[in-house]
């Protein structure tokens, strides 16, 4: 499905990304959220501000798929984790290692590419 | 405050019937549900369905009306989505508006149609429960996000596949007598083990089934039972919702349910009663570790030992309290807009003496459903009791 409509701040997070600059939003009581968003999810403060997102995050729980979506048929089988980049946790797929040596602990960095069924960009997380 | 009292329960056989449609499953359940009532057609104010992955499944929406209509009821019709939670937020609805005095009749329920989809495209539409943008895109799926959650699981208090193994036999156990199950085969922890991997840790037998089914009950208020005497001794005196981030990645826990938790202490407030007083429980296992997070969410289990209570027996036929007599999401199926009202169902047959497991609970009073949609970011739980 690849869009020529894009989605709204979520397309320029992923080319923020791209180009080594990943952030996330910050509020004026410094809680941390993804975008897009318009409002603070934990207090509802509507002044948000991009801070950059820390270089590199660590797993936090991960997953290797076997039975995927259609849309990731070709990419299967595939690692999916949960990591954490200070304030904030991204879901990526993980590679540049081993599907069966990935830890949690491990020390990742984002990055943009492409699926190798739909040609669309995702976050993938890269073991250093 | 009326008591809101169970008059009538209907559920079709869970299974693989891909040429069924939704109106024809709905009009099944509602028809069993009716004459286990005795309640008249007419007499219905309002038709509260739940359903979740109609426009794909069968290209259908406003599915309200004509599931009133499917089941041969004049009357106002809405409906509920709420992902897997979906016919769960239409009887809290029910209970609600019986209480309140705005209704004494209410047929509520729900459907799902899915085997149609295929396996894959049964994946891609229960996927859409997450965050698009930050979940699905990255791949995630509705086993690989509970498997997220049992790898946290795991690493925050132990236990392993092994245990998780016994989840799955001990609810395929409790399906061999439940006529309606999607599978009333006995299986073995090898079983579980040997099955092929759908996201690690969780395997085949790890995971629910895709189903179709529907399941109706007929709720009416304490005044109108009374007054039409009918044959009523189930109440539900408690329900609760609760809520959380949409995207598992944005939670405080990953190995816990926080909505769960806050859902089950509202109804257990609400009934006036705690979770000491469960004497059975159906909770939502569409995955083997769903159902360890569910009990410990529910108080049924102290947090970090869920995980071992049906390995040692705690939830099984015959222990301290049996969870998902019915097979559960497990064996008995998941027809996702369906699931919640079953479970209502499948407690009041349990409380009422007349499920085929109901000897394993024998005297008791007190039974608590728990429905979960998507990764948890909704739950209700509802406090059914026997009042007379
Ligand atoms: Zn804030």
């Amino acid at each position: 499905m690849s869009d020529e409509i894009g989605h709204a701040g979520f397309d320029d997070w992923l080319d923020a990304t791209e180009e080594g600059e990943a952030y996330y939003l910050e509020c004026d009581r410094g809680h941390g959220s993804l975008p897009p968003r318009r409002v603070c999810p934990e207090c509802g403060s509507t002044a948000l501000s991009e801070e950059p997102l820390p270089e590199t995050g660590e797993i936090e729980t991960f997953t290797v798929t076997h039975v995927p979506t259609p849309s990731f048929e070709d990419d299967a089988p595939y690692a999916t984790a949960i990591a954490a980049f200070g304030p904030v946790r991204v879901t990526g797929q993980v590679v540049g290692v081993d599907l069966e040596s990935i830890e949690a602990g491990m020390t990742v960095t984002p990055a943009v590419d492409v699926s190798a069924t739909t040609g669309d960009r995702l976050l993938y997380l890269r073991v250093a | 405050m009326s008591d809101v009292r169970v008059a009538g329960v209907g559920v079709t056989p869970f299974g693989n019937v891909p040429e069924r449609t939704g109106r024809d499953l709905f009009g099944e359940a509602s028809i069993e549900a009716f004459e286990d009532s005795g309640v008249s057609r007419t007499d219905v104010e309002a038709v509260l369905y739940g359903n979740f992955m109609g426009e794909l499944a069968e290209h259908q929406g406003h599915q309200g009306p004509l599931m009133a209509e499917a089941a041969g009821v004049d009357a106002p019709a809405t409906r509920y989505e709420a992902a897997c939670a979906s016919s769960g937020a239409a009887i809290r609805d029910a209970v609600m508006r019986i209480r309140n005095g705005e209704n004494d009749v209410i047929l509520v329920g729900g459907a799902e149609r899915m085997t149609n989809l295929g396996t894959a495209g049964a994946t891609e539409a229960l996927a859409i429960a997450a965050d698009d943008l930050w979940e699905v895109r990255a791949g995630m799926t509705f086993p690989g996000a509970y498997a997220l959650m049992a790898q946290a699981y795991f690493r925050e208090y132990g236990g392993g596949r092994e245990e998780l193994a016994h989840v799955a036999v001990k609810n395929h156990d409790n399906a061999l007598n439940n006529d309606k199950a999607q599978y009333q085969r006995a299986i073995e922890v090898a079983d579980v083990l040997e099955a092929p991997l759908v996201s690690t840790p969780l395997g085949l037998y790890d995971s629910c089934p895709i189903s179709d089914g529907a399941a109706a009950v007929v709720l009416t208020s304490d005044e109108y039972a009374e007054e039409h005497g009918l044959e009523a001794p189930v109440s539900i005196t408690g329900s609760g919702q609760g809520g959380d981030r949409m995207a598992l990645h944005d939670r405080e826990h990953l190995a816990r349910s926080p909505a769960a938790r806050e859902a089950g202490e509202e109804a257990y407030a609400d009934a006036g009663i705690s979770a000491g007083d469960v004497d059975v429980a159906e909770v939502h296992d569409c995955f083997t570790i769903a159902e360890v997070l569910a009990i410990e969410a529910l108080d049924l289990e102290p947090v970090g030992e869920g995980i071992s209570a049906a390995r040692d027996g705690r939830t099984i036929a015959g222990g301290d309290t049996p969870v998902n007599l019915s097979g559960g999401l497990k064996a008995k199926g998941h027809p996702v807009g369906a699931t919640g009202a079953s479970q209502v169902a499948e407690l009041a047959t349990l409380l009422r003496g007349d499920h085929p497991n109901s000897e394993h609970v024998d005297g008791a009073t007190t039974g608590v459903a728990h429905n979960a949609g998507g990764t948890v970011a909704s739950a209700l739980v509802h406090v059914l009791e026997v009042r007379e």
